[in-house]
């Protein structure tokens, strides 16, 4: 690539980095800190090596929010992103509807994490809640405080509405730049809808649906606010995801070693998902 | 392979359109024979891709109709109208390769796979990319693509005429020789209906048996190049044909002589003339001839394109163009006389008949 | 005076400019022409000071400028896009540069008066670009670039997207235009009649490389070897690979050719011959004409001139002539190459000066 050549544009940059550093940085370097260290009251610290780590890795309760964590975001993933692409292909191209179909898409974006706990909360309370009374009139027994089951149903359905429409939007632009040419194009050459999806619209939206999955990936792998607001983490362990679990472990229990070692396992498998997806996307992208 | 008949097409891209100039098209009724070659030339806005995307079926006209070997195809599809249009800006399908990009139309209408094979590879052939038939279309040059979309265009045999929108802007001039005779041998061989759409006269006029020159959403004349080029109906048509265009000169005309100021120009015939009518002269530069007798001009500016030169002359205030042979020079006291074979007269811009003397002719 | 001394650019391995050296004069018109690809972008780019060049250096009025980054430079660009801020008048898109560089306002509106009187924009200053036709918006850019008045004007194919008929317009007045300014005008084309037309001075670009630097016309008559000929010929330039014997020219096919008086003094050996399609005839123009036995294979008519594709043994000539020449596809005709403008090309792809040749 062709770049415009000039060093002095790094002092613009400066501050930036220096805000970064201290917001990421210096507070990443404590956690790491903690992490290989007994803490005790009054500043008191022993060297502990690596075995905070060794005892999160070893521990079963772990392995269960890292596996719960993984298939919640699995599940939304699997659900939001085709869902996403499905409403922005219904959405109109052109005319006044675009704008109201854009606002509509962006409310649930606009509202708070705790705020859309709460509601969702209210929403499948079985007694006044619509969607549990509704629920229980329809015969179907439901009780999110009770049941597992309801619990992720309400959770995952809960970060669906809440979510679906950034990959709605990103979708939306991505189909907004094909050229209608294209269409044209296809109709011409007698390509079915399903043609015209699968050659036309899914390559071009490639990219913005790399960063749609990656986003949902990252928001979703720490997602914490809502279901704390809604499930408190329950019934049980069954919607302790990670993040609950490390509040728990860093607040709760004062395991400050533990839950140190645990964040930085976490923010590990993060970058390391982050990047595994991002590479075979882009691979994709390339051939 | 069909004859197109527009029935007194009108088109607005406006709800209600009221007056004339609501429409982009305004009214056209015309015949394009089965196995013609024709060109739609006309500047941007003319309301040239109007006309063919109704033709196509991507736009459907707010009046009139349009006939394929007869049949009435306005509410038609474009699918069902069985056309193939070649777009401005190369349109392929990125993620397949050359050949499935080119079997791709033969694919969707279900023919056999030796048939497909049989027509790809005859296509690949002749647009040059056989050795990269099993490429991704992505990775190619606009060139190439645009080798891709023509190529598709062209697969398929049974099609009732193939259209094109300025096909050519992308390409390079060499590649653009290439394509443009690839594409007469085409139509030459298979006689498909083709209609291209250009606003790039070389094109429209080396391409087309017949072309269509639109101006301001109306068809201002339709002739052969030859027609076009020596009789413009118009002087729209004299200015947009021929580079430079034709030398619109106003005159005064008395029996058969123009005046231009103190100038005398003996006409090669009479003109039947309402007295208020605004007259001018169109004479194409290659029919201007530099030389000592004639009409003093001034030399304002001489061109030299290699093969030929552009002389710019002042002639009574007002520049005119002569085309002169590369080996030529200008004489010191410069003259000019038209050919009389190449004067043409307008009333009100519309050209009008010279009737020669003494033969009679009704006018 | 802009100098580029054996200037080299590579990206990642590739190079896309290979020792180019050049020399524009204060107030010179320089066409940079070759297909797409040839460098002419990225050549510019590196006049402009958006790029540096990974070998060689850049001078302006006698100062090495390698390396000064764009805003430093005295550079105007118009692109081929038509490129305009969408929400200011034509007025102000005119007078940005001049807002940005703090100029006095009545500076401002008197040399933004003058660039609008010259490009004819004077109605329409009052008018959003969006407003305007094509033509309109590029003089809109054109007159954005002339206000600068920057010592380098860089104009990057800025006729492309543009009509043909509009085209035309603007290219005849850009002689004018250019000339009243006293700036260097570098333009880049893909089309040998636009260098013509234009005329001062063209650069021949083929892959990155310079291949020859001159006055426009002399370049179009005399270029100095095939790849030249053939960047700056439109139609094609017609070429035929001969075997010097004597009085001969032998081809393969066993085919021979009247060796012309004129080149009888070049030494026997392989050589490439070349001649514009307005040299082939049906009739010959000078006495001692080559002729040749060809097969049409397409006629185009233009309503002038007639362009004659012919397979000559298998190669594909095009003949330009005048008038209108309907014929056959298949039908077998004689045609006439004059002599006067063949050129030769030596095994190397280099033009003999048949004057040399025959005073040897």
């Amino acid at each position: 690539m062709t770049k415009t050549w000039n060093n002095r544009a790094w002092f613009l940059v400066l501050p930036v980095l220096l805000l970064v550093a201290f917001n990421a940085i210096i507070p990443l370097m404590t956690v790491v800190n903690y992490s290989v260290q007994e803490t005790f009251g009054n500043n008191l610290f022993f060297f502990e090596g690596t075995k905070w780590y060794q005892d999160v890795l070893a521990s079963p309760r772990f392995h269960a929010s890292l596996l719960r964590q993984f298939m919640f975001t699995f599940i939304i993933l699997a659900i939001e992103v085709p869902l996403g692409v499905a409403i922005a292909l219904t959405m109109p191209r052109s005319g006044p509807w675009v704008s109201v179909c854009l606002v509509l898409m962006a409310l649930p974006l606009l509202i708070p994490w705790n705020v859309v706990g709460a509601m969702w909360n209210i929403m499948a309370l079985p007694d006044i809640g619509l969607l549990g009374y509704g629920l229980n009139k329809l015969g179907i027994p439901y009780n999110f405080t009770r049941q597992p089951f309801a619990a992720w149903f309400t959770v995952v359905l809960m970060d669906v509405w809440h979510w679906t429409s950034l990959v709605v939007l990103l979708a939306y632009a991505g189909l907004r730049s094909i050229p209608e040419a294209y269409y044209q194009a296809a109709k011409i050459d007698g390509a079915s809808r399903w043609s015209v999806f699968r050659f036309i619209q899914l390559p071009k939206m490639n990219r913005v649906l790399t960063i749609a999955v990656l986003l949902r990936f990252m928001d979703s792998f720490m997602i914490y606010t809502e279901p704390f607001v809604l499930t408190g983490g329950g019934p049980g362990n069954a919607t302790t995801f990670l993040s609950i679990d490390l509040v728990k472990a860093a607040l709760g229990e004062f395991n400050l070693g533990i839950a140190a070692a645990m964040s930085i396992i976490y923010f590990l498998i993060t970058l390391l998902v982050s990047w595994i997806f991002y590479t075979l996307m882009m691979r994709g992208d390339e051939q | 392979m069909a004859r197109i008949d527009l029935n007194n097409i009108r088109h607005a891209y406006m709800a209600a359109p009221k007056g004339d100039d609501d429409f982009a098209l305004k009214r056209v009724h015309h015949t394009f024979d089965d196995g013609g070659a024709y060109a739609l030339l006309g500047p941007s806005g003319c309301g040239k891709t109007t006309l063919l995307n109704i033709m196509s079926g991507l736009l459907r006209p707010t009046e009139g109709e349009i006939l394929f070997d007869g049949r009435d195809v306005t509410g038609l599809s474009t699918e069902e109208r069985n056309i193939a249009q070649v777009f401005q800006f190369p349109v392929v399908y990125d993620t397949m390769s050359v050949r499935d990009n080119l079997a791709f139309p033969l694919r969707n209408r279900g023919v056999a796979a030796g048939e497909i094979e049989r027509r790809v590879n005859e296509i690949l052939e002749m647009i040059g990319l056989a050795d990269r038939a099993g490429q991704k279309a992505r990775g190619l040059t606009a060139d190439d693509k645009q080798k891709i979309a023509l190529g598709r265009g062209l697969v398929r045999s049974d099609v009732s005429a193939i259209l094109f929108d300025e096909p050519l802007t992308v390409i390079d001039p060499h590649m653009k020789w290439v394509l443009r005779s690839q594409l007469k041998e085409l139509h030459r061989r298979f006689a498909f209906t083709m209609v291209y759409v250009t606003h790039d006269q070389t094109e429209a006029l080396t391409f087309a048996d017949q072309v269509v020159v639109m101006n301001e959403g109306e068809i201002v004349q339709i002739g052969t190049p030859e027609e076009l080029f020596e009789r413009p109906n118009h002087t729209f048509v004299g200015y947009f044909i021929g580079s430079p265009g034709m030398n619109v000169i106003p005159v005064r005309v008395e029996g058969a002589a123009a005046h231009i100021g103190a100038h005398r120009v003996a006409l090669p015939g009479i003109a039947a003339l309402d007295g208020a009518a605004r007259t001018e002269l169109g004479v194409r530069p290659e029919y201007v001839r530099i030389g000592a007798e004639g009409i003093p001009v001034r030399i304002d500016r001489v061109e030299d394109t290699g093969r030929r030169k552009i002389v710019r002359a002042a002639l009574d205030g007002r520049i005119i163009a002569a085309v002169m042979p590369e080996d030529m020079t200008v004489p010191a006291e410069p003259h000019v006389t038209f050919d009389p074979a190449g004067i043409n007269l307008y009333a009100n811009s519309w050209r009008v008949d010279l009737a020669q003397p003494g033969r009679g002719a009704g006018a | 005076m802009l100098e580029l001394r054996d200037v080299s650019k590579t990206t990642s391995g590739q190079p896309h400019i290979s020792h180019v050296s050049l020399t524009f004069a204060p107030g010179s018109l320089n066409v940079l022409l070759g297909p797409t690809l040839a460098g002419k972008t990225s050549l510019m780019r590196l006049m402009a000071g958006l790029d540096r060049p990974t070998e060689g250096s850049i001078w302006m009025e006698g100062q090495d400028v390698t390396g000064v980054p764009v805003q430093k430079r005295s550079v105007a660009m118009v692109y081929q896009q038509f490129i305009n801020y969408p929400a200011m008048t034509v007025y102000e898109n005119i007078a940005s540069p001049l807002r940005v560089a703090g100029v006095a306002k009545a500076v401002i509106e008197e040399r933004v008066t003058h660039a609008a009187d010259l490009l004819h924009l004077t109605p329409h200053l009052r008018r959003t670009p969006l407003e305007l036709s094509g033509g309109q918006q590029q003089r809109t850019a054109l007159a954005r670039a002339m206000v600068k008045e920057a010592r380098l004007v860089l104009l990057d194919e800025p006729l492309a997207n543009l009509d043909y008929k509009l085209r035309e317009e603007l290219r005849a007045e850009l002689p004018r235009i250019f000339a009243a300014s006293g700036a260097i005008f570098v333009y880049a084309t893909t089309e040998p009649s636009e260098a013509l037309l234009l005329g001062g001075h063209t650069a021949a670009l083929s892959e990155g490389r310079v291949t020859q630097f001159g006055p426009t016309i002399e370049l179009f008559r005399e270029p100095a070897d095939l790849i030249t000929a053939q960047t700056f010929a439109d139609p094609p330039l017609n070429i035929v690979a001969v075997d010097k014997r004597g009085s001969n020219f032998q081809l393969d096919g066993g085919l021979n050719l009247q060796v012309p008086a004129r080149l009888s003094g070049i030494a026997d050996g392989a050589y490439t011959l070349g001649f514009q399609p307005h040299h082939l005839s049906f009739q010959p123009r000078a006495s001692d004409a080559v002729a040749v036995e060809a097969r049409v294979s397409v006629t185009e008519i233009t309503g002038s001139e007639s362009f004659v594709h012919l397979d000559f043994a298998g190669r594909r000539w095009v003949m330009l002539e005048e008038g209108i020449h309907r014929l056959d596809v298949g039908e077998s005709v004689r045609a006439f190459i004059d002599t006067r403008h063949m050129l030769v090309f030596d095994t190397s792809g280099r033009r003999i000066s048949t004057a040399a040749a025959l005073a040897a």
